[in-house]
């Protein structure tokens, strides 16, 4: 179903990603970033929403996001929410505001330091309370058990996640954001000791420091504020089980149901940026979308070159923007993902004019 | 943005973090838990008729809720893991160890816990494993202190 009203991305901004950036709060890592994008379309007063995305566990502190708002400035009074998700579903909550009707315009925004705690145990805090997340699996063992379910099926190989690896931080060096950028071949990558039996580093993806801001806008208002609006021709998020023992973890059915309601069979699409934080999910991701061969995946070097956590999945929204935005891409699909193992993903088909 | 700005020494001071929740089991949940307390371990059947276990309050497909409890085994089948070589503070065995989803005999669906074993090289898919029980029972999914493999 075709949206009722024509929302686009005209602005985004991102940090440069670092391992930490402890010389900085969150408020003073995003507050530039939220800077740039305003400065962009003429500043908060012309903001009608504002949404964002962070977690708690990651601040360190209940309400962190509050502490945040000091970014955006403390007037004009702004209307604002706030999801404790990637900030894909924070765009995804603007996109509806909008939609509504309440609103012509939004600022989104998401960031996280991962870096105070120990992220791989920080991350079995999102598990289900009662029988996952006494035993604190780590997030790394966690992707180790899915990879190791595809490796058992055949559904890829060690040597396609070393590719998955490799093509990546490759194209990562053209990403001045990127934190990790440039690889080691396939065969000297296939050659390192395993990290966490079936994973070797280079499957792994950065543990980061780092955020993303985007302005969406209506109709006119967006044609008035870029030469070429990215245009959200459909957006969509589905969820998988919690209870991963239960699910068949080397598919992730919400993803094809997500692109399904967000009409990305409709027209072929020129590049896709994909949030998946481990190699071997990429080809999930790939396969659940259904792209071709023709399409270009992750430009930008994706989540292996950056992952922010709450921030990665909006930055594939922006990194495709960008490419429309700047005519090198027509037409492109973003994803992004929540939780562990893929469990929750959003798809995003993006479209110049 | 670099790490050091000016060369200034960062001043660094701990932060513990914690979520103080208590939280009810329900009649589902809460049933499991008491059965590991007597070294039981249920099950319960979901609406295509397959033992989800550990149980859901309602079934992982189509969210139908269930009601019907059944024992499983305390041996089952490894269907995936992966390797702990260096495990933090809190994780159930202090020395390195798999992670795995365990199939127990009488279920359809996998558990997650951790297997007591030397090295990556002793344990594969499909192993046989049983369940190793805490000294000291407390209702909790730690009751299963981990699981050990089955001599062939």
């Amino acid at each position: 179903m075709a949206p009722a009203r024509d929302v686009a991305v005209v602005a985004t901004a991102q940090t440069d990603h670092r391992r930490a950036l402890p010389e900085l709060s969150e408020v003073e890592m995003i507050q530039p970033v939220i800077r740039q994008v305003l400065d962009a379309v003429g500043g908060i007063g012309e903001i009608d929403f504002t949404c964002s995305g962070s977690s708690d566990y990651l601040a360190g502190q209940a309400f962190s996001f509050v502490m945040t708002l000091d970014a955006v400035g403390a007037y004009p009074p702004i209307v604002e929410s706030h999801v404790e998700m990637d900030g894909a579903w924070a765009l995804y909550e603007a996109w509806l505001k909008i939609q509504a009707g309440h609103a012509d315009t939004a600022l989104v925004y998401s960031y996280s330091k991962a870096s105070p705690g120990d992220l791989p145990k920080v991350m079995s805090r999102g598990l289900d309370p009662y029988y996952y997340g006494p035993l604190w699996p780590d997030s790394v063992a966690m992707a180790g058990l899915q990879a190791r379910a595809m490796l058992d099926a055949g559904t890829i190989t060690a040597e396609e996640m070393a590719q998955i690896a490799h093509r990546n931080r490759t194209a990562a060096t053209a990403n001045p954001h990127a934190q990790v950028s440039g690889s080691p071949s396939v065969d000297e990558l296939l050659a390192a000791p395993m990290f966490s039996d079936p994973l070797r580093r280079h499957d792994l993806p950065p543990i980061s420091d780092g955020g993303v801001a985007v302005v969406l806008a209506a109709g006119d208002r967006a044609r008035a504020w870029s030469d070429r609006p990215a245009w959200i021709r459909g957006i969509d998020h589905r969820i998988d089980s919690h209870n991963f023992g239960a699910r068949d973890l080397t598919t992730a059915p919400s993803i094809a149901l997500a692109a399904q309601k967000a009409g990305l069979a409709g027209a072929a699409v020129d590049i896709a940026e994909l949030h998946a934080p481990f190699s071997h999910q990429e080809k999930i991701v790939r396969t659940e979308l259904g792209l071709g061969d023709g399409v270009e995946v992750n430009p930008s070097g994706g989540a292996l070159a950056a992952n922010p956590m709450l921030a990665a999945g909006l930055i594939r929204i922006a990194e495709v923007a960008d490419r429309i935005s700047a005519g090198t891409a027509g037409r492109g699909v973003a994803h992004a993902t929540g939780g562990q193992l893929l469990q929750q993903n959003l798809v995003c088909v993006l479209e110049g004019e | 943005m670099n790490d050091a700005q000016g060369g200034a020494e960062l001043l660094h001071a701990p932060l513990v973090i914690e979520y103080g929740f208590m939280r009810t089991t329900g009649p589902v949940i809460g049933a499991f838990l008491t059965g590991l307390r007597e070294q039981r371990v249920l099950g319960i059947r979901g609406a295509d008729g397959r033992v989800v276990c550990p149980p859901a309050e309602y079934d992982p497909t189509t969210g139908a809720p269930l009601s019907d409890m059944v024992e499983v085994g305390a041996e089952g089948t490894v269907t995936s893991w992966s390797w702990v070589a260096e495990p933090r503070e809190d994780e159930p065995l202090s020395t390195p160890h798999a992670l795995a989803l365990i199939r127990l005999d009488g279920a359809d669906t996998s558990m997650l816990h951790v297997i007591d074993v030397p090295g990556p090289d002793s344990v594969r898919t499909g192993a046989r494993v049983r369940i190793r029980w805490a000294e000291e029972p407390e209702g909790l999914i730690t009751d299963i202190a981990c699981f050990e493999l089955l001599e062939a």
